[in-house]
């Protein structure tokens, strides 16, 4: 696990937006194959700051793209054929869809067809916030995550937020970044890390012994609001943060379960599918003997993401459904 | 123009004409064997053929050079062996062989080396566009100048979403990048008239803010004067280059396609024409090569045509067995069936 060490001033809190861009700082300081090429992204800053006055630094690293998602892959793409390491910022998540040609089509397959890696970053600003409405709220992970020859990330840390951007772009293949909007000014560190886990590997972010909650992004802090209100009540829940859906870390999960018997997947995007499916089928599959109950799964409602926040509440998973879901389980 | 310099310019001309009429006529020979191979059951899955279009595709493929950027579509076999592909390669990859560079993981026309900037290209039109522009924006960040990229399309490419913001893009940050739209009248089997509504596919580069070109693609010697004029524009710092070519597609869509959807009017009309006989009328015209030296060409071309061939149909296939079922790169992060 990650160790803080202070590289500023303790006081001085960082937020998950924060942590962001100071990654990209560090890649463009580091790293002369970086540029970084969106929508809004130069002088401007981005449409939520992640890369405010990274264009003045770095000049002609840091570009506004028209608007054409399409165009912004296909373009990392080739620049990374050529050797670079091109990061893309989506200015929503729910744009990438516009994009999605390219990066499932022509990224995720150029390394398997021709041997030649594919490595770009493709940032998610991802999930709800109240008032985003349909189109600017989406959580995208599965989709990516379907495809062969793509790694997706769900950092629900600051301290992975920044630790796993500057992985992300030394990996040589796809990298969708899917970093929750939430989150950019709700979470805030100390400091910046200079040590992570590795991608690919899990995190218990509380321990316990009566069930288990495999979740990720904002989720994990639903899940650890709901296992501190049942704490209460003497329960232990156990959450696993995944870091990654892409590659999931089937191996804590199936640990947890097997201390816990217990399992509820929660995840805050559409219910058909998905990464919630995904660790229910491997548990099943592959630990259905650890199981003292059939394995639960929460998720957003299928319909769109609405935008008033009396729907949008209710359409995404929140403390208060999970401890609701985890009563039924624990009775199960 | 002193009489020396107007015989070295035309000497010149005539260089460049039999290189180009030498990789049409290679790319003709292959493509007939490849096509032979195909009937015979010998092949796998789709042939798609570039015949008419070879003057276009070997004139551009002759522009380029080594270190540039060179993403074709499905009728650019000329353009591909003038940019370096040899015979064999092209051959493995239709045979499934796998010493080919895609190895049995893809086919046919979807091949490519793009580590030396020949770029392989995806079954979605247009996709390749914006992925030269990208190539050549990175050769740009490095510092690196007179380079040029290059990619080729069909009629119906230019309707799709991925050309337009790729052109767009390239415009916006002025790349050193030439666009060959091919004009052959039928995008599988739908006729222009379906296809777009503007007079000219030409005229749509005065959107783009670039530089359009019109030719004859059935006429060698337009397409060659017209096509090196676009590379050399663009390598010379002015920005992308569209070109339309008007020609016809003289098989069906692929070798499966009896193409009986293709207007008879059009088959006799003046782009119905074979533009590797209009070389050969060209060529013997200007008296830069008898027709003896132009059969012998082809008999050259059949044996290396031949032998490669030869050599491909024996090489070993890809084996299930010994795959390497691993999508990505970065091995540690694999996941799944393979481990």
């Amino acid at each position: 696990m990650f160790q803080n060490q202070p590289t500023t001033r303790a006081s001085a809190a960082i937020t998950y937006l924060e942590a962001i861009r100071a990654a990209q700082h560090k890649l463009l300081t580091d790293d002369p194959r970086v540029f970084i090429y969106g929508q809004d992204i130069a002088d401007f800053g981005g449409a939520f700051k992640a890369t405010k006055g990274l264009a003045k630094e770095f000049p002609g690293r840091v570009l506004d793209s028209p608007i054409s998602e399409d165009a912004q892959v296909g373009m990392a793409i080739g620049a990374a054929i050529e050797g670079m390491r091109p990061i893309i910022e989506m200015q929503f998540a729910d744009f990438s869809t516009c994009g999605y040609t390219q990066i499932v089509q022509h990224a995720a397959t150029l390394h398997w067809r021709t041997g030649v890696p594919c490595p770009i970053v493709i940032r998610l600003p991802s999930g709800g916030t109240a008032g985003a409405g349909p189109f600017h709220s989406q959580s995208m992970e599965a989709l990516y995550a379907h495809y062969p020859g793509i790694v997706v990330m769900t950092p629900a840390t600051v301290e992975d937020a920044y630790t796993m951007l500057l992985e992300a772009v030394e990996i040589d293949d796809p990298v969708i970044f899917c970093e929750h909007k939430y989150l950019y000014y709700h979470l805030k560190a100390d400091a910046l890390p200079t040590v992570a886990l590795p991608t690919g590997k899990a995190r218990v972010a509380r321990p316990g012994r009566d069930a288990t909650i495999a979740t990720y992004s904002a989720m994990v802090h639903e899940s650890l609001a709901c296992a501190a209100e049942l704490a209460k009540e003497g329960w232990e829940i156990e959450v696993i943060d995944l870091r990654s859906v892409k590659p999931l870390d089937t191996d804590t999960i199936l640990a947890s379960v097997s201390r816990t018997g217990r399992l509820l997947a929660v995840g805050e995007a559409f219910p058909w599918g998905g990464v919630t499916a995904e660790i229910v089928a491997r548990v099943a599959t592959e630990g259905f003997d650890l199981l003292d109950a059939p394995p639960m799964r929460l998720n957003a409602k299928d319909t769109p993401v609405p935008y008033h926040p009396n729907l949008w509440g209710t359409h995404r998973p929140t403390a208060t459904s999970i401890i609701a879901a985890m009563r039924r389980l624990l009775k199960a | 123009m002193s009489q020396a310099r107007a015989s070295q310019s035309a000497d010149k001309n005539q260089e460049r004409y039999l290189a180009v009429y030498r990789w049409m006529l290679l790319s003709r020979v292959l493509e007939e064997k490849l096509s032979s191979l195909y009937r015979g059951g010998k092949i796998t899955g789709g042939v798609f053929l570039g015949r008419g279009q070879e003057a276009l595709s070997a004139s551009l493929g002759t522009a380029l050079r080594k270190g540039d950027i060179f993403a074709p579509l499905i009728r650019d076999m000329a353009g591909r062996l003038a940019f370096g592909e040899t015979v064999l390669n092209a051959t493995r990859t239709y045979l499934g062989s796998r010493l080919g560079p895609m190895r049995g993981r893809d086919g046919n026309i979807h091949r490519g080396e793009p580590a030396r900037g020949y770029y392989a290209m995806i079954s979605h039109l247009g996709a390749m566009v914006s992925a030269v522009a990208g190539g050549l924006f990175a050769r740009r960040l490095r510092g690196e100048t007179g380079v040029v990229g290059a990619t080729c399309v069909g009629e119906g490419a230019t309707s799709t979403g991925s050309f337009h913001e790729g052109l767009n893009m390239a415009a916006v940050e002025k790349l050193p990048l030439v666009v060959i739209v091919a004009n052959n009248q039928y995008a599988y089997s739908t006729v222009n008239a379906r296809q777009y509504a503007c007079a000219d596919l030409v005229q749509r580069a005065a959107g783009y803010g670039v530089p359009g070109y019109k030719i004859d693609g059935t006429d060698p010697s337009a397409c060659i004067e017209v096509v090196h004029e676009a590379v050399a524009r663009a390598r010379a710092g002015e920005g992308p280059q569209m070109v339309v070519a008007d020609l016809l597609r003289l098989v069906g869509h692929g070798e499966h396609d009896d193409f009986n959807y293709m207007s008879h009017a059009l088959k006799v009309s003046p782009i119905g024409r074979d533009s590797l006989d209009v070389a050969r009328d060209q060529l013997t015209t200007a008296g830069w090569a008898t027709p003896a030296q132009l059969d012998a060409m082809r008999d050259q071309a059949a044996a290396e045509v031949e032998e490669a061939c030869g050599t491909a149909i024996r090489e070993p296939l890809p084996d299930p067995n010994t795959e390497d079922w691993c999508a990505i790169h970065t091995r540690r992060l694999a996941e799944g069936n393979q481990l």
